[in-house]
């Protein structure tokens, strides 16, 4: 541990660091531009010179090595100089256009030239002007001011996984640029806008929108995959206008996905603000008491075994908690969580959640990725794997449709049976896997939600029990989910009591008679079309697919409406905060379902969510450990049965729309267009005469 | 002066044949075999004994400079790179030997590769030199014919290959992390120091770069002996150098000289005087466009060595001694210059990147007389805050010729700007 003394405090700091971590460490400020702790260095921008004793001339302390003895001076004239110096060379060129530049406000350069920019400019030349690119839809350049700190690049490159960036030209007419102009082709793109310490680099949706110092910001979490990425809601009076995201070392660190950052736009279209009761044929808007007395009604008049319901993928565990106490209380066992279908059941915890945690794929040497596609299903789980790849510590193999994953892939061949043979022993790969110190598998849906998923998920645990992946102090058995919502309703066992029907079941009793009604809790990823004979209730917030079968409509709260409880993909219980109110006549979700109880003569016993969340609490300890990753006791899941060699199909086609909130954006629409439904040679701008 | 007998380039004009049989007469190749027999710390101790420094600017002791490579061949293998990007301007002594002496370069190379533990090295030769870098292939193929490179190099018991590589015209790609960058496929920009290359180099193996004359001289040092190198030129500044003298004199010429000769010798000697008599001249830039000028005050009795230039706060650099007389319109003269290195510059890091447009911009007012006088002052800040606080050191050799110009000719350049002062306030009297 080299001993390093900082302006005349010595400071101890571990093996590796820099003299930038050394300077932060005796508690100095260091201006930087282009340094990034999660990015590679690169030790361009010469904003963080300081003097080291001996040393002929100031040394850039983001990239020296911190050693033993060093004397270091951050704030003597030299280096005072030095920064004001390299402040002035970087506004030389930059333009002056701060009051309608969107990173106004939280700019890095001008939070540092407040400190180190001199008051008047000596640059009498003319400025440079630089052409804008195109990156894509959800990129807007404004190349002239750049600063070329090359931030952006290494991202794009290092963490994201794609090659796009690049600068051309050199000297003072270096340019950033995606190759040919295409747009960047990452579901992390977007995390160059907060990279950028400038404002070259701005949201397309977002721009010219509204100051930072605007918005009321509130820390959540996130609901558009299982991953649970924290984010910070930035909204202004009833409208979110972007979300950006928080650190989470464990989870996402500071990335977020694309769709995470923009379908928030999709929250201000086709929502649901007042109930609606079905009237000849017609949706008509109803008063809240008409439509609740309807509901309770229908809810009275239907044997339990008539009623089925279904949870969304992006309900807050509250929702499902006071739905299920209500249909229980009222004997329906026709509950379930699993829109997708997944044969997942909600038997010992280990055995459907994440158990290594994603941070625990930083220690993996091993990866088999089970009928997954992280790179669409969780693209910060595969920000992960690809983090820990680049260290050379890793080898992933797959198994299922050959996918470009960012990282190299062994893939074995896309039929469910190689998991047999690797059981069986007649794959070697089942040796490599027992041979690793801390080898993972990852099971995703694409495995599990088939006809035969809960014999392929038997399947994984004989491979887990074989290779021992439970083993001291490390469990490599990984499920990952694609819904938000899905750990939480398996925690509460949102699933079919005795008797009761799964989701393919309600379908079909409804297509048969033998459900009559149906409570669909923001449930949108079914084929509503089978629900036709059936009454269907539709608590939800957006007017999608199951609004539109819908026989009553009781408008409920997206997640940045509500206080609510996710548990992620790991089975780490997270909060959920409210960023503003839900729209119109609409409310959040659990007070519906109260209010509901209320008039069926079943009230549910509180009043607040605080009492809720008291007695779920009391019920499922589960989720009283916030922010907590409780792993699960290893049992017996899955269900011995043959398997179908039918080759693994990914869950999700388009990464841009896969919910309510994502379809309704107009930002995803164009990143479908852009990335989905163009071939990745076309990337380029539009033109008025394209073609 | 140098004796005929003392000098180690003896084709350095191309007059004899380039060819292998040529070579071996002049005596290359000639005891190789021996010298790699000695052992690795031999061939070091004689290279540090004999004093060389090294040929490319920096003057940084060579036998030093390959003792910080690894002692043993770890997990990762060594390389000798050889730079040829010879670009500075005024320098074409690299390419003269390339081209006349190949053989002395390929000889080193491998006694050079033996002594660091490289079984490869690659010469990374200036993308405009076509028909050096096929003159060079050429002798490297001879070479190889005659068994000198390969398997069991010269038969002296060391596996050696040795690669030529064109750039592709950058002079950036000089700077020696820049040049691995750019032989790996990259971009040609410098990397961060530390760490070194010795330590991670090409390939992010231990690589030492070299230029090219540091690397030619060394089999005739080992043959003819570290003390007798030693024993030319002056303390601590010894051996033979060639000098590239252009400008304006009566006959540019390369020329191999003794280190130290003072610089009135080296012309009137070698290049036939100053154009116009000694008294004619104005300025010298004695070591490529990136060292500081000197005026002719300074000239008489200047010794071409690395540290009385650099007493002169000026320096050696390539040992290109670019010649001015009073003809000269030395602002315009250091202006160009500037555009040279803005042109050049990489763009990576920022005091360069907008320092060297910014300076280049100024210098070409500073011509016309478009200026304030206060903008001298302003100018000067400038190159001191680019000088020192860039990556690599193309900041300070864009910084070191406008301070120079300052230094010396700055009422040149007061003069200009009261000059069109003068001729506004006339033109607006009219």
């Amino acid at each position: 541990m080299p001993k390093v003394t900082v302006d005349g405090i010595e400071v101890e700091v571990p093996a590796g660091a820099t003299v930038l971590q050394a300077c932060e460490e005796a508690g100095k400020e260091i201006p930087r531009f282009c340094y990034h702790e999660r990015l590679s260095i690169a030790g361009n921008c010469r904003m963080c010179l300081v003097e080291m004793e001996k040393a002929p001339k100031p040394i850039a302390s983001c990239a020296f090595p911190a050693a033993d003895g060093m004397v270091i001076k951050t704030d003597t004239p030299l280096v005072k100089k030095a920064r004001n110096g390299v402040m002035e060379f970087l506004l030389a060129n930059h333009p002056l256009d701060c009051p309608i530049c969107d990173q106004g406000g939280e700019c890095d350069l001008q939070d540092q030239a407040m400190a180190y920019g001199a008051g008047s400019s000596r640059f009498l030349e003319n400025k440079r002007a630089v052409e804008d690119k195109h990156m894509g839809p959800l990129i807007k350049t404004i190349m002239t001011r750049c600063i070329h700190c090359t931030r952006c690049i290494r991202f794009a490159s290092e963490v994201a996984g794609v090659d796009d960036l690049g600068a051309v030209y050199r000297g003072e007419n270096m340019q950033i640029t995606t190759y040919l102009e295409k747009a960047l082709a990452s579901e992390l793109s977007a995390n160059v806008i907060d990279l950028c310490p400038v404002g070259a680099l701005t949201s397309k949706p977002y721009a010219f929108e509204a100051r930072p110092w605007e918005l009321k910001k509130t820390p959540s979490v996130d609901v558009m995959d299982a991953v649970g990425s924290a984010i910070r809601v930035d909204s202004r009076g009833s409208e979110v206008l972007r979300v950006l995201p928080r650190v989470n070392e464990a989870v996402n660190e500071e990335w977020i996905s694309d769709k995470t950052r923009y379908a928030c736009d999709g929250l201000l279209r086709q929502r649901l603000d007042t109930p609606y009761v079905r009237k000849n044929g017609k949706l008509m808007p109803v008063e809240w008491p008409e439509a609740l007395q309807t509901v309770a009604d229908r809810l009275r008049r239907t044997p339990a075994e008539k009623i089925g319901a279904i949870a969304g993928d992006t309900v807050d565990v509250e929702a499902m908690y006071a739905l299920k106490s209500l249909l229980e209380g009222l004997g329906v066992a026709s509950l379930d969580c699993r829109q997708d279908g997944t044969k997942l059941t909600a038997g010992p915890r280990a055995g459907y959640i994440f158990n290594s945690a994603i941070a625990g794929i930083e220690e993996a040497d091993f990866i088999l990725l089970v009928g997954s596609n992280p790179r669409v299903e969780a693209p910060i789980v595969n920000a992960r794997i690809r983090k820990r790849w680049l260290t050379g510590k890793l080898k992933v193999a797959s198994i299922g449709a050959p996918a470009d994953l960012t990282y190299d892939a062994e893939n074995l061949g896309d039929s469910p049976t190689l998991l047999g043979d690797l059981v069986s022993g007649k794959h070697d790969l089942a040796e490599a896997l027992s041979k690793a110190e801390r080898p993972m598998v990852i099971v995703g849906q694409g495995a599990l939600t088939r006809a035969d998923g809960a014999a392929i998920l038997a399947q994984a645990r004989a491979l887990a029990e074989k290779v021992s992946l439970v083993r001291d102090g490390w469990n490599g058995f990984n499920v990952l989910h694609t819904a938000a919502s899905r750990v939480g309703g398996l925690d509460l066992g949102f699933v079919p009591g005795a008797g009761g029907k799964d989701v393919a079941g309600i379908l079909a009793g409804a297509e048969a008679g033998e459900i009559e009604t149906v409570y669909l809790l923001a449930a949108d990823e079914i084929d509503t079309d089978r629900l036709k004979n059936a009454f269907v209730i539709y608590q939800g917030h957006h007017g999608d697919r199951g609004a539109h079968v819908a026989d009553v409509i009781l408008p409920g709260a997206a997640y940045t409406e509500k206080d609510g409880i996710y548990v992620n993909t790991e089975g780490r219980v997270q909060l959920g905060r409210m960023a503003v109110f839900p729209p119109g006549d609409a409310r959040e979700d659990w007070k519906i379902l109260r209010a509901l109880s209320e008039g069926l003569g079943r009230t549910l016993p509180y009043d607040s969510l605080a009492q809720l969340r008291q007695k779920l609490v009391a019920d499922y300890p589960i989720f009283a450990q916030v922010d907590h990753a409780e792993g699960g006791e290893w049992g017996s899941f899955g269900t011995e049965g043959t398997v179908d060699a039918a080759a693994f199909a990914y869950p999700i086609q388009n990464f841009y729309m896969t919910d309510p909130i994502s379809r309704a954006s107009v930002t995803m629409a164009k990143c479908t267009e852009a990335f989905v439904l163009t071939s990745a040679a076309d990337q380029q701008e539009k033109t008025g005469t394209h073609g | 002066m140098l004796k005929d007998e003392d000098r180690i380039f003896t084709n350095l004009y191309g007059l004899e044949s380039w060819r292998l049989d040529a070579a071996r007469k002049r005596g290359d190749w000639d005891q190789t075999k021996d010298f790699i027999a000695k052992g690795r710390d031999w061939i070091i101790d004689q290279v540090k004994e004999s004093g060389l420094r090294g040929r490319g600017g920096a003057g940084f002791p060579t036998g030093m400079k390959w003792s910080f490579m690894p002692k043993e061949i770890g997990a990762r293998p060594h390389y000798l790179v050889i730079n040829a990007d010879e670009s500075e301007p005024g320098t074409c002594k690299d390419r003269d030997i390339m081209r006349h002496d190949p053989q002395k370069l390929i000889e080193g190379a491998l006694i050079a590769s033996f002594a660091m533990g490289a079984h490869a090295a690659y010469i990374y030769i200036r993308g405009e030199f076509y028909n050096e870098a096929m003159r060079l292939q050429a002798a490297i193929d001879e070479a190889y014919d005659a068994g000198l490179l390969g398997k069991n190099a010269c038969g002296a018991g060391w596996d050696f290959d040795l690669y030529l590589h064109r750039g592709a015209g950058a002079y950036i790609c000089g700077e020696e992390t820049a040049l691995i960058e750019s032989l790996e496929g990259k971009k040609g920009m410098p990397r961060l120091k530390p760490p070194f290359p010795a330590a991670v180099g090409l390939y992010g193996c231990p690589s030492t770069v070299n230029n090219v004359e540091s690397i030619a001289v060394v089999p005739t040092i080992l043959r003819r002996g570290a003390s007798w190198f030693a024993g030319l030129g002056r303390p601590k500044n010894v051996g033979t150098k060639l000098f590239c003298i252009s400008g304006h004199v009566n006959k540019p010429c390369n020329v191999e000289e003794e280190m130290g000769i003072p610089l009135r010798e080296l012309l009137e000697k070698h290049a036939g005087g100053v154009r116009g008599g000694w008294d004619n001249l104005l300025a010298v830039i004695p070591g490529g466009s990136s060292v500081p000028v000197l005026p002719a005050e300074q000239c008489d009795d200047l010794y071409m060595d690395f540290d009385t230039l650099r007493e002169k706060r000026s320096g050696l650099g390539t040992a290109a001694v670019i010649v001015m007389d009073k003809s000269t319109d030395i602002v315009k003269a250091i202006s160009r210059l500037s555009y040279f290195y803005k042109h050049e510059s990489c763009g990576q890091c920022t005091p360069c990147r907008e320092g060297t447009g910014w300076m280049w911009r100024v210098m070409e007012r500073m011509v016309r007389g478009e200026a304030d006088v206060a903008e001298i002052d302003i100018l000067e800040d400038v190159t001191r805050q680019v000088e020192g606080h860039t990556i690599c050191a193309l900041g300070d050799a864009a910084a070191w010729p406008i301070q120079g110009l300052i230094r010396h000719f700055r009422p040149e350049m007061e003069r200009r700007i009261a000059a069109r002062k003068g001729a506004v306030t006339a033109k607006a009297a009219e």
